[in-house]
């Protein structure tokens, strides 16, 4: 572990990332689209203010932190890889660990912009460094423990930081052709895995701490949020494994196919109850409190915009759990994708519009209003999807080459004497210092 | 905090909000010096905060007259020289912030970006801050303008009573509201006061069977009041969007609301920067220069209280108020949340605030709630008082009541 190859670890990287396939290129460019229409969206958006978004002062909270909540989960959902490989010493799924980090690395950074979108004063989120940390000129205060909010910040940027230690550790070891070191290696994963549930469970906090709000008021949260992060996560991971299975030499075993789906289908189906239960819940006594899911199940006053989305939603889930349920289908590897499409959408839909949007309707004071997202909006999201879908392919793509071989570290001096045409001998034939005729 | 409050409400209550109010307990002393200077005139008439308590009742007190010295001073400055200022400013600042250049503008832009949080400055920090704002807000506004910094006084704990009985729904507060306080005008057009309409008749027989339809489609003869089944009105229980031309309506009562300056108040706790605190004087403040705008205390208030500046405010020259106070009416900038602060430019310096003096009727009452001889107290001894949403343990010190 040198300099000279950490350094070459980082070039040969990069150089990685950036070279492949026809259809690699394509992709990055689909991409790029996209992140090229975030960065006039977010201009926008920066020079004429939170205005450009369809969001006022009754629903203060809209697509992005729909996105934002729906992607903590998905980080979250990288343990379902990694507790197995560590703590039920899977074999198959240590052999795709570092996948399973390298999507908690892109979540969090896409949770991150999300976060900063949502912001109306993005550039004072300085205030937030605590007021102890000796940075010179930065001198922010920390409303910690009271504010949610601050422990969501610290749980999101540390299990960043764990995910991004975990994932290059690993891959640099591969690269240099040796085994992870466990004294460091396994302490710090095993804290990741305790991590990824703080990070949901602290944003579930973040949301139901809030009797405003009395959809979000209940403490059924957490759980719901960390069922169906498990449900909509591994659904994600099997999609992009799928994938990387046809595009690459990188052998993903089917074992790890049927336990992510097993994953996915217990899941799913305790986030199925939870939800009937609050349904049950509000839905018989109907007061007050459930106006805001009923304006979401049945509409209210004339204004049903998100019903139709839950509808979706709920057929979606439900149809891939019992889909899921049918052995001969989950273990489909062609269907399967297919089926986690659905579960993901599903997810995706009750997660975030389904259910931070009609948090706000009706407000406090019982006013009704529909929201539905700008141009700019999604522009801006489509971006922050586009930015991490982007480092998952980069970071995948390198993961991968180093697992099969194809990037490694290589002594730079074997390299010099390769690239330098050999010296001539005067006697003709091997020189002597090659020859080991000169001893050595 | 005064004895007073401590016998009202157990210590450990405040257990989470305890830090938030070590540093901003101590009152702070010479902080008005330049205010009082430049005031001494300007407040005629108004009697100073000591006397708060003693306010004659606010519906045999006279108009007021605020401003009147004011506009003298500032019509003294030519507008031609005020125009070419407002110009020069603009470019040279939109210039300055790209290249770095030496100017007041940029110069004034970095500082207040480099600011720290108002609780945690020094007094010559904060000195500095506010003139630098006034020094900013002059050259902006074309007109003098001075930015208080007078901390919340010993013993007094602000708090509010209105009488339901009596509004007649016009709404003159919260044009005055929006007028002593600078809000924004249009896109964002921002209101700190709404006042709800309610309707008077639960019982309409129009309504009858429109209830519960039922599964079965079985008529029940149930009606669920008169706003059962009305088109989306947009409003549950009453609506603020209300505009007849005459007011009060026979039909209806009103019910206004702004910010309750709860004594737990749950925008306070959510807040990850603390850039939104309760002052020693009961008041709920905001530094405007410190928010981050993530919106936490919008969704945490459950009287829908908070407003947001979506966008640059809309503020002309002519309608600034320039007697304004760090954490009050100071022009707000894109991207912070805003809300009532009892008017505490005025309020701090022994005066009502905007609402109540312009109350036709009456309705609204003000002042110190330790002091036994004040309006507010006498309401509360005599009156039939109540709060609102008292489940959720906010403690308001908004009081509504009825005779």
């Amino acid at each position: 572990m040198s300099i000279r190859s950490i350094i070459y670890f980082g070039i040969d990287l990069f150089i990685c990332s950036w070279r492949g396939s026809l259809f690699y290129y394509g992709w990055l460019a689909f991409l790029g689209f996209f992140i090229m229409l975030a960065v006039w969206g977010n201009f926008e958006q920066l020079t004429k203010g939170m205005i450009v978004t369809n969001l006022n002062d009754q629903v203060t909270w809209g697509m992005y932190l729909s996105n934002f909540v729906f992607l903590v989960g998905v980080a979250a959902a990288a343990v379902t890889i990694v507790f197995p490989a560590y703590f039920l010493k899977n074999k198959h799924m240590k052999h795709v660990v570092v996948l399973g980090e390298i999507v908690a690395i892109a979540a969090v950074i896409m949770c991150l912009l999300f976060v900063v979108n949502h912001m109306g004063r993005p550039d004072r989120a300085w205030h937030m460094t605590p007021s102890w940390l000796p940075v010179p000129i930065f001198h922010g205060i920390y409303n910690w423990p009271n504010s949610m909010l601050t422990w969501d910040v610290i749980v999101l940027n540390g299990y960043l930081a764990l995910n991004v230690f975990c994932a290059f550790y690993y891959m640099y070891m591969k690269y240099l052709g040796r085994e992870v070191n466990k004294l460091i290696y396994l302490p710090v994963v095993y804290l990741a895995c305790v991590w990824a549930l703080s990070i949901h469970t602290v944003t579930a906090f973040l949301i139901n701490t809030m009797p405003a709000r009395p959809m979000w008021h209940h403490s059924i949260l957490p759980i719901k949020f960390i069922t169906t992060a498990f449900a909509a996560g591994p659904s994600l991971i099997i999609i992009a494994f799928s994938i990387i299975k046809k595009v690459t030499k990188f052998e993903i075993g089917k074992e790890v196919f049927d336990f992510l789906s097993k994953v996915v289908l217990w899941c799913l189906g305790i986030a199925l109850f939870l939800i009937l239960s609050e349904l049950v819940t509000e839905f018989y006594a109907n007061t007050e409190h459930s106006f805001s899911l009923r304006y979401l199940v049945t509409g209210m006053y004339g204004l049903w915009g998100l019903v139709p989305w839950f509808w979706t939603a709920m057929v979606l889930m439900i149809g891939g759990f019992v889909l899921l349920l049918i052995p001969k289908i989950r273990k489909n590897l062609m269907l399967l994708p297919f089926i986690c499409g659905m579960v993901f959408v599903g997810i995706w839909i009750d997660k975030g519009m389904g259910f931070v949007i009609p948090g706000f309707i009706p407000s406090p004071i019982g006013e009704f209003s529909e929201y539905t997202p700008s141009l700019i909006e999604i522009v801006n999201s489509l971006g922050n999807w586009a930015v991490g879908f982007m480092v998952f392919t980069m970071l995948a793509k390198c993961a991968i080459a180093i697992s099969t071989g194809e990037v490694r570290y290589r002594d730079p001096k074997s390299i010099v004497t390769q690239s330098v045409d050999p010296p001539s001998f005067k006697g003709g034939g091997t020189p002597p210092w090659q020859s080991g005729r000169w001893g050595a | 905090m005064s004895d007073n409050k401590k016998n009202k409400f157990k210590i450990s209550d405040y257990l989470a909000d305890i830090t938030d109010f070590v540093k901003s307990a101590k009152p702070k002393e010479n902080a008005s010096a330049n205010f009082d200077e430049v005031m001494g005139e300007a407040t005629d008439g108004f009697p100073r905060p000591e006397l708060l308590g003693k306010i004659p009742d606010s519906e045999a007190r006279t108009e007021s007259s605020s401003g009147s010295a004011w506009n003298a001073l500032n019509n003294q400055e030519s507008s031609g020289r005020r125009d070419f200022l407002m110009k020069a400013g603009v470019f040279a600042g939109a210039a300055a912030l790209l290249s770095g250049a030496n100017d007041a503008e940029a110069r004034t832009t970095w500082a207040e970006w480099f600011q720290g949080n108002y609780r945690l400055m020094s007094d010559k920090e904060r000195k500095e801050s506010v003139k630098r704002l006034e020094a900013r807000y002059t050259e902006e506004y074309g007109k003098k303008t001075f930015v208080d910094d007078m901390p919340a006084e010993k013993d007094v704990l602000f708090g509010y009573a209105l009488n339901i009985q009596k509004c007649i729904g016009c709404r003159r507060c919260v044009k005055a509201c929006v007028k002593e306080n600078n809000q924004s005008r249009q896109d964002p057009e921002i209101e700190w006061i709404r006042v709800i309409r309610m309707e008077k008749g639960t019982f309409n027989k129009g309504d009858m069977d429109k209830g519960y339809s039922g599964l079965s489609g079985e008529k029940h003869g149930i009606q669920v009041g008169g706003f059962a089944h009305k088109p989306a009105g947009v409003v549950l229980e009453g609506q603020h969007y209300y505009d007849p031309k005459l007011v009060p309506e026979k039909d209806a009562f009103y019910f206004p609301i702004q910010c309750q300056q709860c004594e737990k108040p749950p925008c306070v706790k959510v807040c990850p920067v603390r850039t939104t605190y309760r002052d020693p004087d009961g008041i709920v403040v905001i530094d405007y220069n410190w928010c981050i705008g993530c919106r936490m205390c919008m969704g945490a208030c459950p009287y829908w209280a908070r407003r947001f500046n979506w966008g640059p405010p809309n503020l002309s020259k002519e309608e600034m108020n320039p007697k304004t106070h760090y954490f009050g009416n100071r022009p707000r900038m894109n991207g912070v949340v805003e809300k009532c602060t009892f008017c505490l430019q005025r309020t701090r310096r022994g005066r009502y605030t905007a609402c109540v003096e312009v109350c036709p009727v009456g309705a609204r009452k003000f002042g110190n709630l330790l002091d036994p001889n004040s309006e507010v107290r006498k309401v509360l001894d005599r009156k039939k008082v109540f709060r609102l949403r008292v489940d959720l343990n906010t403690y308001p010190k908004f009081f509504y009541f009825i005779d």
